[in-house]
C-alpha cells in the first residue's frame, strides 16, 4: 500500500446530512482548513440517498420549542438530554431556511407560508436534498472533500484527538490524517440484527445499510463515553419494501388496523415504540396481519402517494404498480423492522456536552452518532452539524497544537496489509456477518423473538460476539473492496458488544420493543437515569449518570 | 431488490460507480459498470438517476413481491419521468415536476 499523509485544521469524518451541514457552516471561516472524508460519494451517501418525504422537525406556528422537548421526552420515556434537545430545536427553522435558500422545494400556501403536516412537519420535494447539500459543500473554497476513503480508527493521544487512519476503498492507499480537531458524523448502525428480508433483498431495510456504526466503533475503541445504547430503534414500516408509513398515515389519514378490521392504535398508545408494540402484540395474539387502512382512498390520493414514494422510497411505488395492488383497493400491510442503533431517532450515541464535544478532547459528534438527543430527523442533524462546526472553530483557535509523528500509522497500515496478503481460507466475510446477525437475532432481542431478551441469553450473546471478534484476524481480503467489508463487520461487532452490555445494564422495560427485557418486564422510576459505558483496558465499564432535565446544562468535568 | 446494468448500453462513464452509496458497482475488464454486490443494494436509485444512457433498471426481488417488472427514470428539465415496465413489456409512466412538493 502507498501512504498518503494529510494535514488539516478540521477533519470531518462522514459526509452525510450532519457532516455536509458542518462543512457548509465551516465554509464561512475561510482561514480554517477543512477536510471531509467520505467512504462513498457525498452526492448521494448516507440516509438521504433516495431523498426524504418531509421536514419532520420544524417548529410550526402555534407550536413552541418546549412542545418539541416535551414530545421527545414523552417518546423516549424521559431518557433524553433536555439541554441538547433545546439547542437543537432552537435551530430547526433556521436550518430549514438555509436549505430552502440552497434550492430545496418547500410547499407554500397563497400567503407564502409553509404548508404543514401534523404538528411538526412541513411538506417538501426532498428527492434531491442530498445533491443540494453536497453541491453547497463543494462550493466552499476552504473545504476539500475526499470521496471513497474509509476511516477506521482515530488517533488519540493523552485524551485528545489527533487525527484518523483510513484507506481508499478502490486503490491500495493508506491514509493518515492529522487534524487539530475532528467531527465524527458517520451515522448510526444498521445490519447488526438479521434483517426483515434475509435473502436476496437483505439490504431493503429502513436505515441506510451502509451506515455500519463506524463512528460508534471508533469512539468505543478510543475510550469515549457512550450513552443509551440499550435504546434500540425499531421502525414501523410497509411490509417487504420497508418503506415509511408516516406518509400514508398522515397523508391520507390511514389508521392501523388488524386482520379483523379493528383499529388498534389507541389501545397501545401513539408513541413510536407503542405503535410497533401494538402491531407485534396483535400479531402474537393471532389478530394479524396488521395494515394501514387505505382501502377506499380516492384515485387522486393514490396518485399523490405514488409520487411521494418515488421521491423518497421508489420501491414502494414499484411494488404497488407491479403487483396491481394499489392502496385505494388494498390496505397496506405493515411490520416492525429489525432493531437499529441510531441516535437520530433514539437517544443512543456519544455522550456529549452542549457543543457536541465528546469525552475525547477535540472530538465532536453530530447527527446519528451523537447521543442524548433523539428525534433529530434531517433538521436536527443539520442543527447539530452547525452547533459542532461553530464549536470546532472556537476549539482550534484555543488549542495548542503540535503535530505529532505517529508511529502507530505503520502499525495500522500493517493491519490492513495483513488482511490483503493473507491467503484465502474457509472463513468468509459473509459467514461472519451471518453469524453476527444470528446471534443478535436469537439471543439479543431480534424480530423473531418479538424483540424480547433475557439476561441469560444476553450473556451468551456477549460471549459469542467476543468470540466472533477474535475470528476477524483470520479473514482475508482479495482487494480493497473486501477490506472495506471486513472493517464494516468489525464496526458492527464492536457496536453489538456495547448494545448487549447496555441491554444487560438496564434492568427494566422502559420502552416496549426497543428494550423488551423479559426478566424485568416493567419500568421503574429508579431507572430514570442514563446508562453510559466506556472501554477501559479492554473492559466495557458501565457508568450511571443522573438525568439532565429542564433548565440544567451538562458540562464535561476534566 | 437490486439493479441490472445493460452492458450493451453502458458507455463506461463510471458515474454510477462514483455515486453508489454502498460502493457496490465496479468496473469490469471491458471498462463497463457491473453490479458486484447484487444483494447489497438499498434501492436508493441514485445510479439510475445518474446514468445518462438509460442503461440501468431497478427491480424488486421475488422475496419482496417482484415479478420481473423494472423501474427506470429519465430527467428532462424540471421533469423526472419514471417508467415501470412489466415482464410483458407494458409501460406505465409517472411524471413528477421537481419543483412540485409532495402533496403528503
Amino acid at each position: 500500500m502507498k501512504t498518503r499523509i494529510m494535514e488539516t485544521d478540521v477533519l470531518i469524518v462522514g459526509g452525510g446530512t450532519a457532516g455536509c451541514f458542518a462543512g457548509i457552516t465551516l465554509g464561512k471561516q475561510e482561514d480554517v482548513k477543512v477536510l471531509m472524508v467520505e467512504k462513498a460519494n457525498i452526492k448521494r451517501s448516507g440516509c438521504l440517498a433516495a431523498g426524504v418525504n418531509a421536514i419532520n422537525a420544524y417548529i410550526i406556528e402555534g407550536q413552541t420549542m418546549q412542545d418539541y422537548i416535551n414530545y421527545c421526552k414523552k417518546d423516549a420515556e424521559g431518557i433524553v438530554r433536555e439541554d441538547l434537545i433545546q439547542n437543537m430545536s432552537e435551530r430547526f427553522n433556521h436550518v430549514t431556511k438555509v436549505l430552502e435558500d440552497l434550492g430545496l422545494v418547500i410547499l407554500k400556501d397563497e400567503n407564502g407560508k409553509y404548508v404543514t403536516r401534523g404538528k411538526r412537519n412541513i411538506k417538501i420535494n426532498g428527492e434531491n436534498i442530498k445533491p443540494i447539500l453536497a453541491e453547497a459543500v463543494n462550493r466552499q473554497k476552504n473545504v476539500d472533500v475526499i470521496n471513497h476513503v474509509n476511516v477506521t480508527d482515530f488517533i488519540v493521544k493523552d485524551g485528545r484527538i489527533q487525527g484518523a487512519y483510513g484507506f481508499d476503498v478502490n486503490h491500495p492507499i493508506f491514509y493518515e490524517f492529522h487534524a487539530k480537531a475532528v467531527l465524527v458524523a458517520t451515522g448510526g448502525a444498521a445490519g447488526l440484527y438479521r434483517p426483515n428480508n434475509p435473502g436476496f433483498s437483505r439490504h431493503k431495510m429502513w436505515y441506510c445499510p451502509f451506515n455500519t456504526g463506524a463512528g460508534y466503533a471508533m469512539g468505543i475503541l478510543a475510550g469515549a463515553e457512550m450513552t443509551t445504547f440499550e435504546m434500540r430503534f425499531v421502525a414501523l414500516r410497509c411490509k417487504d419494501t420497508i418503506a415509511p408509513v408516516g406518509t400514508i398515515a398522515q397523508g391520507v389519514g390511514a389508521k392501523q388496523c388488524n386482520g379483523q378490521g379493528e383499529f388498534y392504535g389507541e389501545k397501545y398508545g401513539m408513541a413510536t415504540s407503542q405503535r410497533i408494540y401494538g402491531t407485534v402484540t396483535e400479531n402474537r395474539e393471532g389478530r394479524g396481519p396488521c395494515y394501514l387502512g387505505t382501502k377506499g382512498i380516492s384515485p387522486e390520493q393514490e396518485d399523490a402517494l405514488y409520487k411521494a414514494y418515488l421521491n423518497m422510497s421508489p420501491s414502494q411505488t414499484l411494488k404497488w404498480l407491479e403487483t396491481g395492488k394499489g392502496p385505494s383497493a388494498y390496505n397496506v400491510e405493515i411490520e416492525g423492522t429489525e432493531p437499529y442503533i441510531v441516535g437520530g431517532h433514539s437517544a443512543c450515541g456519544y455522550w456529549v456536552d452542549q457543543k457536541r464535544e465528546t469525552t475525547i478532547s477535540g472530538l465532536f459528534a453530530a447527527g446519528d452518532v451523537a447521543g442524548g438527543c433523539p428525534l433529530k430527523y434531517v433538521t436536527g442533524a443539520m442543527a447539530e452539524g452547525e452547533i459542532a462546526a461553530e464549536a470546532l472553530v472556537d476549539y482550534i483557535k484555543k488549542v495548542n497544537y503540535s503535530p505529532i509523528k505517529e508511529k502507530n500509522g505503520e502499525k495500522k497500515k500493517k493491519e490492513y496489509e495483513d488482511y490483503l496478503t493473507r491467503g484465502k481460507n474457509l472463513l468468509t466475510i459473509e459467514q461472519v456477518e451471518e453469524s453476527m446477525q444470528k446471534i443478535m437475532e436469537q439471543y439479543a432481542g431480534g424480530k423473531s423473538t418479538d424483540y424480547r431478551y433475557s439476561e441469560n441469553c444476553l450473556i451468551l450473546a456477549e460471549k459469542k460476539i467476543l468470540k466472533l471478534l477474535e475470528t476477524l484476524q483470520f479473514l482475508a481480503a482479495e482487494d480493497m473492496d473486501d477490506l472495506l467489508r471486513i472493517y464494516e463487520i468489525r464496526e458492527r461487532l464492536i457496536v453489538c458488544r456495547t448494545v448487549i452490555a447496555h441491554l444487560l445494564a438496564r434492568k427494566e422495560t422502559r420502552w416496549h420493543i426497543f428494550a423488551e427485557n423479559i426478566d424485568y418486564p416493567y419500568k421503574s422510576d429508579q431507572w430514570l437515569k442514563y446508562v453510559n459505558s466506556r472501554l477501559e483496558d479492554g473492559e466495557l465499564k458501565i457508568v450511571f449518570r443522573d438525568l439532565v432535565t429542564g433548565g440544567q446544562v451538562y458540562e464535561h468535568k476534566n | 431488490m437490486s439493479i441490472k446494468i445493460n452492458s450493451n448500453r453502458c458507455v463506461g462513464c463510471g458515474r454510477c460507480i462514483e455515486v453508489c452509496p454502498g460502493n457496490l458497482i465496479k468496473r469490469n475488464i471491458e471498462g463497463k459498470a457491473f453490479m458486484k454486490h447484487e444483494k447489497d443494494c438499498w434501492g436508493c436509485t441514485a445510479c439510475i438517476k445518474e446514468c445518462v444512457v438509460d442503461a440501468i433498471d431497478f427491480f424488486l426481488g421475488a422475496d419482496i413481491g417482484g415479478t420481473g417488472s423494472t423501474l427506470s427514470i429519465q430527467s428532462k428539465g424540471d421533469l423526472n419521468i419514471w417508467k415501470v415496465k412489466d415482464i410483458q413489456g407494458n409501460i406505465q409512466e409517472i411524471v413528477i415536476n421537481k419543483k412540485d412538493a409532495n402533496k403528503y
